[in-house]
């Protein structure tokens, strides 16, 4: 199974270099956008053949490639091929979607060339089975990315995004090049098949896991590591950014997922603690940035990292129990992790595919420039609520049963015996909570400021809905969310073999149980059946509006609003995505973000207007990051006299750090 | 024959909560009323004004978009699933195991987010001021509501609301800490969750501390009878809530014949008119709250509830 993967990923790799050959914009599109979305439906049909045959063993293949006594191994096993499907699966909407979106790109060769090569990169890092394939494909992976990123080099605020991410991404790939050291050891067992096999000290463990936390962490988006992440993911053409806030930052988790559960090894019990409170605090500092953003694009891209946040909750979880042996737990607590990662992928696509849409028909992605687009783009804006529905943990979609999952799995832990983790797991679920009803009013700030109202500027007014191809994977993706919320067993019992392959238990058989309903322990203890309470829903709201029309009466008039008696014409009277979110700023936003209100209103008769101005600081950004520009530029001024030294005092500069470099060598032990 | 009587059952409480919801709503006011020395309106007022909007057409905003005509259905619908899901005189109703109490708040919470998205649609600046105030108080009520549901799963060993009630009317229960404070926390998060004073006065009309009254500013019609109905739904389904957690005498079990059917639905009405007249009494005898001091208010909820939580970590028997 995994030669033929390779093939797609060859063929991916092939058409980076047919876009560049192809002079003509609108074929190139079309040639590059169908290979595309054929190879990547391909590679979701081995992905689904590979995940759900449950007898074969994991297929395995080295190719002469690479290190020549190392080689290039690969390997797709279930955990692999799980992670392949989402990729997949993303990278087929996501091509859908371009057919039509990349009719309004501006400068197509800036990424026609690039798109594919980065749909190889993500691709080939899951099948990567040695450290040295996995390294190369994922740096890969970044580059391709960044240079989508960079696609719009013009804009000024792209620039600095992509210079941003390229320090990161290099930052997060030195972490897991020194993991792969120690967990290869002296001796250089670089295939993952070597590095299972090791005995690591306690030590050497824990420095693996704090390095693949900041490695895989921060091309995930985990506070504090995310400050990228907000920035070049909205700067790439929408079906990019929909591919890198969906699909990279699943690769990303899959990183950890390999390294935590299968390569290291029996966790420690701590790590557990350390992985769920960067959860936390990830998922709720997440959503409240998010809120606070007026940019449709860049408030999408912070709520990835709330997101993040929830995935790595279960993932925390999963690891406590694992390591006190709890496998069922484990098991329930790892699907709902890997459940919410394909979720995310899911909604998280759609939405941006939205926003992509509404910037091809208005030009903005400025919230407040926006309004009133249901009126004109009736199918986008129902897609993008079913959308935001989903990522808001509504019932019936399937956001809310990876959520209702991860709280079940907190439920069971008490039975944990370590005290550390007895009394950080109810905050973990207090945070959790605290974001999914966060999360809630950041969509109907989205939805509602974008959507509905009255449009407030003229591109707004003017807005035309979009072509059918993104339609089509918009609407895709809306019925993917649908289905998985109301038959989430089918989904559960997928993830089966990947949870057992990694903590050596599964949930129970789902399919089995009456009514299509999901019983993670034991039926007294919980159970959840989506698609009866969407049947109930749709019964209770369809019987309500029969009587009424057949009863009451059905008469409707338009008038203007009524707004108590008071309404203003100008629709500039209407809330805004900022006055939206003035209640949550006043109350989380003074601690979070420091936010500050200054209002200067001039005496009765002044004929200057009032003014309100808002100050937010970033103290993530004030507390890490600006010390160590700081840092670098200092240290820069100093070292800067060293550009004009003669000849002579540079050549004793380079003897001199020959005599301490050798001096070293002869002192080690 | 048993799947009819359950279907039965469960089509009675449907019925039961949908007609039970206005009454509830009529006796709070009037027990109000007699509360201030007023007469007060009738009980059945309040199915009159249903029947009065539903007669009367719709006055539609000229953009009002079809999401605004479709919400008070969706509204209606995610009410009255939930409400039919707790167990109001019978533990054990035949769909309950289609949604534990987890879905039921997250039922509650889908139709507060169409609400508030039916606040904005109009693009009025009261039904922005409302639906943003209503997901800031939300925004705290939630995970207020999500402790204190495990707080109660903890105790129970289940999140289903049926194995909740019948395991909280044994006798293995007993005073505990932690059911104290989740007691506490519940009836501050159910009265703000229902916009009652001193959260918020369910009487006031153009005033601008409204959010409630402000979202739904521009309904009429039937789509107001829809959302108003909601509004009692939402009323009883927490006086139920907190009767069938706190108080879970009298309910009848599974297989009870009809004399503690009766019991049953005595038992209910009697909490029922217990909750309404407390409720009078408590919006009486408080003065509202400056609306900034309602995340105060909800942040204590949470406290409690994250701390009730804690307790049962610490130790099972708290």
């Amino acid at each position: 199974m995994v030669l033929p993967a390779l093939a797609c990923a060859s063929v991916l790799i092939a058409t980076a270099a047919v876009a560049i050959a192809i002079r003509d914009a609108a074929r190139a599109r079309h040639v590059v956008y169908g290979i595309c979305l054929i190879a990547s439906s391909a590679l979701l049909v081995i992905a689904l053949l590979a995940l759900l045959d449950v007898s074969k063993a994991p297929s395995a293949v080295t190719l002469p490639l690479g290190i020549p006594w190392l080689g290039a191994h690969f390997r797709l096993d279930s955990l692999s091929a799980f992670f392949l499907a989402v990729v997949a699966l993303g990278a087929a909407a996501a091509s859908l979607f371009a057919l039509g979106y990349g009719r309004h790109e501006p400068e197509p060769g800036r990424v026609l060339p690039f798109y594919p090569a980065f749909l190889a990169g993500m691709s080939i890092v899951v099948l990567a089975d040695d450290a040295f394939t996995f390294l190369v494909s994922w740096e890969f992976m970044s580059l391709s990315s960044w240079a989508l990123v960079m696609a719009h080099q013009r804009v000024p605020d792209n620039v600095r995004a992509g210079y941003v991410y390229l320090i990161m991404a290099s930052f997060g790939t030195l972490a897991l090049l020194l993991m792969f050291g120690l967990l290869a050891g002296p001796d250089g067992g670089y295939a993952f098949a070597d590095i299972r096999g090791a005995q690591l000290s306690a030590g050497v463990s824990a420095a693996i896991l704090v390095l693949a936390l900041i490695g895989a962490g921060s091309k995930a988006g985990l506070v504090p590591l995310h400050v990228w992440l907000p920035l070049a993911h909205p700067a790439a053409p929408s079906h990019v950014s929909a591919l890198m806030s969906g699909v990279m930052t699943k690769v990303a988790v899959y990183g950890f997922v390999r390294i935590a559960f299968d390569l290291l090894g029996t966790p420690a019990w701590w790590w557990s603690m350390v992985v769920l409170a960067l959860g936390g605090v990830t998922a709720v500092m997440g959503v409240l940035y998010a809120l606070m953003q007026h940019d449709l694009k860049r408030l999408l891209a912070y709520h990835t990292v709330e997101n993040i946040g929830i995935i790595f909750i279960g993932l925390g979880l999963a690891l406590a129990f694992k390591a006190h042996g709890m496998a069922l737990a484990a098991a329930l607590a790892l699907t709902a992790g890997l459940l919410h990662v394909f979720n995310h992928s899911l909604f998280k696509s759609l939405l941006f595919f939205g926003a992509g849409a509404v910037l091809t028909a208005t030009g903005e992605r400025d919230m407040e420039r926006l309004g009133g687009l249901i009126h004109r783009m009736p199918q986008t804006a129902f897609v993008f609520l079913v959308g935001c529905a989903a990522i808001s943990a509504l019932p019936p979609l399937n956001g809310f049963v990876s959520e209702w999952l991860t709280f079940q799995a907190i439920l069971l832990s008490p039975q944990i015996p370590s005290w550390g983790l007895k009394l950080l797991v109810p905050a973990v679920g207090a945070l959790l909570a605290l974001s999914a009803a966060l999360a809630a009013a950041c969509f109907v700030k989205a939805f509602g400021v974008t959507f509905l109202g009255r449009a407030r500027t003229p591109a707004a007014e003017s807005a035309q809905e979009t072509d059918r191809f993104s339609l089509a994977a918009m609407f895709f993706f809306a019925a993917l969310c649908l289905v998985a919320g109301v038959l989430p067993g089918l989904f559960i019992d997928a993830l089966a073999p990947v949870v057992h392959s990694l903590v050596g238990a599964r949930m129970p058989m789902q399919s089995g149980v009456e009514w299509l309903s999901i019983v993670p322990i034991a039926e007294s203890r919980s159970s959840y059946n989506g698609l009866l309470v969407f049947l109930f829903m749709l019964l209770s709201g369809g019987l309500a509006a029969w009587a009424i029309h057949r009863l009451a009466s059905d008469k409707v008039r338009r008038a203007p609003p009524w707004d108590c008696g008071y309404p203003d014409a100008s629709p500039a009277t209407q809330y805004t995505a900022s006055s939206f979110a003035q209640p949550i700023r006043r109350v989380f936003g003074t601690l979070v973000f420091r936010a500050r209100e200054h209002v200067d209103m001039p005496p009765p008769g002044a004929l200057r207007p009032a003014r309100i101005t808002i100050e937010m600081r970033d103290l993530v950004w004030d507390a890490l990051y600006a010390p160590i520009a700081e840092g670098v530029g200092l240290a820069a001024d100093r070292l800067n006299h060293l550009q004009f030294l003669t000849i002579r005092q540079f050549l004793s500069l380079v003897f001199a750090a020959l005599v301490l470099l050798l001096l070293v060598l002869a002192i080690w032990p | 024959m048993a799947l009819i009587l359950d279907l039965a059952v469960q089509g009675l409480q449907m019925l039961l909560v949908l007609l039970l919801a206005p009454l509830l709503t009529g006796f709070v006011r009037k027990v109000k009323a007699r509360l201030l020395l007023r007469q007060g309106p009738p009980l059945i007022q309040p199915y009159r004004d249903l029947a009065r909007l539903l007669r009367k057409e719709v006055v539609l905003a000229d953009n009002a978009s079809w999401l605004f005509r479709v919400s008070p259905y969706l509204i209606f619908a995610a009410t009255w699933v939930a409400a039919s899901l707790v167990p109001t005189f019978r533990t054990g109703l035949m769909f309950s195991w289609s949604a534990d109490l987890i879905a039921i708040i997250a039922l509650l919470g889908s139709a507060r987010f169409f609400l508030a998205l039916a606040g904005l649609d109009v693009g009025t600046s009261f039904g922005g001021i409302g639906s943003s105030r209503e997901v800031m108080i939300a925004s705290l009520a939630e995970p207020a509501m999500i402790m204190i549901v495990f707080t109660v799963a903890l105790i129970a060993g289940s999140t289903q609301l049926s194995t909740m009630a019948t395991f909280l009317v044994s006798s293995q229960v007993g005073l505990r800490v932690s059911l104290g404070l989740a007691l506490i926390a519940l009836i501050m998060v159910a009265i703000a969750e229902n916009a009652r004073i001193p959260v918020e006065n369910p009487a006031t009309h153009l005033e601008l501390t409204m959010v409630h009254e402000a979202m739904v500013l521009e309904y009429s019609g039937r789509h107001l009878a829809l959302i108003e109905l909601s509004a009692s739904l939402k009323l009883l389904l927490y006086v139920s809530l907190i009767a069938c957690l706190f108080a879970p005498w009298g309910l009848m079990p599974p297989d009870g014949g009809i004399a503690l059917l009766a019991i049953g639905v005595v038992a209910y009405i009697a909490k029922l008119a217990a909750g309404g007249f407390l409720l009078a009494l408590f919006e009486t005898s408080i003065a509202k709250m400056r609306v900034f001091r309602v995340p105060e208010f909800m942040g204590a909820a949470l406290m409690l509830g994250l701390l009730a939580t804690l307790l049962l970590f610490v130790s099972r028997s708290l």
